[in-house]
């Protein structure tokens, strides 16, 4: 029965050797400890590498950036507006001896991080406007027409720090306590920024009252234009029945004068006969059925009633 | 013992395996070389199955030996070294990937259709804008994997990593615009600039992501306040209907008083036709008439004054001839009567 001896022999190689083998991986690190004690310090090369087998154990650490998400917290800003402020991080183990002994593990790490990025975001935001904490710069707003000097006063808002500032304000505060935990933070930001349900209804109030403000405005302007209109209308059937007058009564003088002048060439040369003229004319025009005349017999067409004048 | 949850990355080929070595009795040698030959079959087919990968033609396996980064290999058929020395991970990089925040497409097709909306999606959507207000801003992102390694070994859970930049930075430029900018005229500004920024944040992140797209879809006025926005926008109707009526006024009347002007000033003109050529007939006639008076002018004028009264004293009504010596007849005259008379 010699093979299973043989057999036997290269089972225990092979044990011996998979014990005293490890491989890390591209997103590990890990430490040994021999007995709980760490030795050797951290391994960060991945692939493949030696220890001493059964007694040494390796214990491995995530590489990579890993995820943290605040919950969201009511927090008043500087102008005691209630905000939900919903942050989230970055980070990553820079020293997982002191991880290890620090925190045990990541959802140990986790919960530091929670103390730590929450009571800076609480200290951050407490001391800045709201508007600082939405805005990230000054730039002013488009507008079209329609909205011409509504919410002027807001766009007025002077932003001196702006989201992004605080953000890198909380990041940067919270990154200095977090080494002694062996984690760096490597950024921290603003997921989610909101109202508490009683301010966002005075806001939702605010936001309708300034639409009711823009729609008066509107429909004001539309009839303001419109008795513009109709005045417009009003100067301009003005305008050209007066013009049309005018042009009219100069036309009419012109031809009056003409017409007076032609009769003065004419009737310049006698007037003494137009006269005469005229006045038989009138006459037989004048008189009528109604009329009476009276003659007397100086007339001259009565003359010849007292006698044939030859005496 | 930490360990992160290794399903979540490359997994860790250094765990231990446990091998097993079958007992061997004592059958025919007949038998014992049978069981051998087919063991060693088994083993090879084991092993090329084992050794063999294939890589779709939209992605690349990156390659890990003993959990080291060995190499990139492209679509096609493809060998390493089996069990769990060497590990492929197949990663899509040529695929378009899309991530949509503040809804969620149900059923992709010719109509598609979103699924009801969840206090996750609304969470996602509802944003401060810049004026303090409230919109409700829906977006896609669509991206590619650029850098697989980036992508596999940097940052933990890219894709909820890379939502939660998402929406960092759509909050963020949405916080310095207008609500009004946001719902109309500032969408294709704000969606640029927001990709701009996620890519930068891609890039400082190290997560080997190339963003591609990042559209605005649907973007409102929360619902509360939704009816005052379409009031809004029915009073731009009204206005704009109240000045087209007025201008329809306008044009009915202005026209027509012009018209009449000008018909005014051409009735003008007549009137000087008229009046010009009256004249000339007046006076032509008169000169003419002139012209032979001056030849006999008593007897032309004793002519025309008896002419006249022949043709007035038939046509008076009443007629009275007095002698300029009988002056008391007139107070018998009844006067006043006559008028009445005549009118019967």
């Amino acid at each position: 029965m010699r093979a299973p001896l043989w057999l036997a022999g290269i089972a225990l190689v092979t044990v011996l050797l998979f014990a005293s083998l490890y491989a890390i991986s591209e997103t590990e690190q890990a430490i040994l400890t021999q007995f709980g004690k760490p030795v050797g310090g951290l391994v960060t090369r991945p692939g493949l590498h030696l220890k001493i087998p059964f007694v040494q154990v390796v214990n491995r650490f995530d590489k990579r950036w890993l995820e943290f998400d605040g919950d969201a917290n009511e927090i008043p800003t500087k102008d005691k507006k209630y905000i939900w402020v919903d942050t989230y991080a970055r980070w990553r183990i820079s020293d997982p001896l002191r991880f290890f002994q620090a925190v045990h593990d990541e959802r140990g790490g986790q919960s530091r991080l929670d103390d730590i990025v929450d009571g800076e975001t609480r200290n951050a935001i407490a001391s800045f406007d709201l508007i600082e904490v939405v805005r990230s710069s000054n730039r002013p707003f488009q507008r079209t027409e329609e909205l011409e000097g509504i919410g002027a006063a807001e766009a007025m808002a002077n932003v001196t720090a702006g989201r992004q500032e605080i953000a890198r304000i909380i990041l940067e505060k919270a990154a200095k306590i977090t080494p002694e935990f062996g984690i760096e933070l490597v950024d921290v930001r603003f997921k989610r920024i909101n109202y508490v349900d009683s301010v966002q209804k005075k806001v939702f109030e605010r936001m309708i009252s300034e639409r009711q403000r823009i729609a008066e405005r509107s429909r004001s302007e539309g009839q303001g234009r419109a008795a513009e209109i109709l005045g417009q209308k009003q100067r301009d059937i003005l305008a050209a029945s007066s013009a049309g007058y005018r042009t009219a009564q100069e036309i009419k003088g012109a031809a009056d004068a003409k017409a007076t002048a032609i009769y003065a060439r004419a009737y310049g040369r006698d007037p003494e006969f137009y006269q005469f003229l005229k006045t038989m004319e009138t006459l037989a025009q004048g008189l009528d059925q109604n009329s009476w005349l009276i003659l007397s017999t100086d007339a001259e067409i009565a003359r010849y009633l007292k006698g044939t004048g030859q005496r | 013992m930490p360990r992160d949850d290794s399903s979540r990355g490359p997994r860790d080929p250094g765990a231990g395996p446990g091998l097993r070595f079958p007992t061997i009795g004592l059958p025919p040698p007949a038998i014992r070389r049978m069981i051998a030959v087919s063991a060693a079959l088994a083993l090879l087919l084991i092993l090329l199955f084992t050794s063999y990968y294939q890589i779709e033609p939209d992605e690349v396996g990156v390659v890990q030996l003993f959990g080291a980064y060995s190499r990139t290999t492209e679509p096609g058929p493809h060998f390493k070294i089996p069990f769990w020395v060497e590990r492929v991970t197949k990663v899509p990089v040529q695929s378009q990937l899309k991530m949509e925040f503040g809804f969620r497409t149900a059923h992709a097709g010719i109509q598609s259709s979103f699924s009801p909306p969840t206090p996750q999606t609304i969470g996602e959507a509802v944003m401060l804008t810049g004026d303090l207000n409230v919109a409700v801003v829906e977006w896609i992102v669509q991206f590619r994997i650029r850098e697989p390694r980036q992508y596999l070994f940097h940052v933990r859970d890219v894709p909820e990593t890379f939502r939660y930049m998402s929406e960092a930075v759509m909050r963020q430029i949405v916080g310095d615009h207008s609500v009004d900018e946001v719902l109309t005229i500032g969408r294709e500004s704000i969606a640029l600039q927001a990709k701009e920024e996620l890519q930068r944040l891609c890039d400082l992140y190290g997560i080997g992501i190339e963003v591609q797209q990042l559209v605005l879809q649907d973007v409102n006025p929360p619902d509360p306040v939704k009816p005052a926005f379409n009031e809004v926008n029915q009073a731009i109707q009204e206005k704009e209907r109240a000045i087209n009526e007025a201008w329809a006024d306008y044009n009915k009347s202005v026209p027509r008083s012009k018209g009449e002007a000008e018909q005014a000033i051409r009735s003008a003109e007549g009137y000087t036709l008229e009046r010009v050529n009256n004249a000339e007939g007046d006076a032509k006639r008169f000169e003419a008439l002139y012209a032979e008076y001056r030849k006999a002018p008593v007897v032309t004028r004793k002519r025309i004054y008896l002419e006249t009264m022949n043709q007035i004293l038939p046509k008076v009504g009443h007629k009275l001839i007095l002698d300029d010596k009988a002056k008391g007849i007139l107070p018998l005259l009844n006067l006043q009567d006559a008028p009445k008379e005549g009118t019967r």
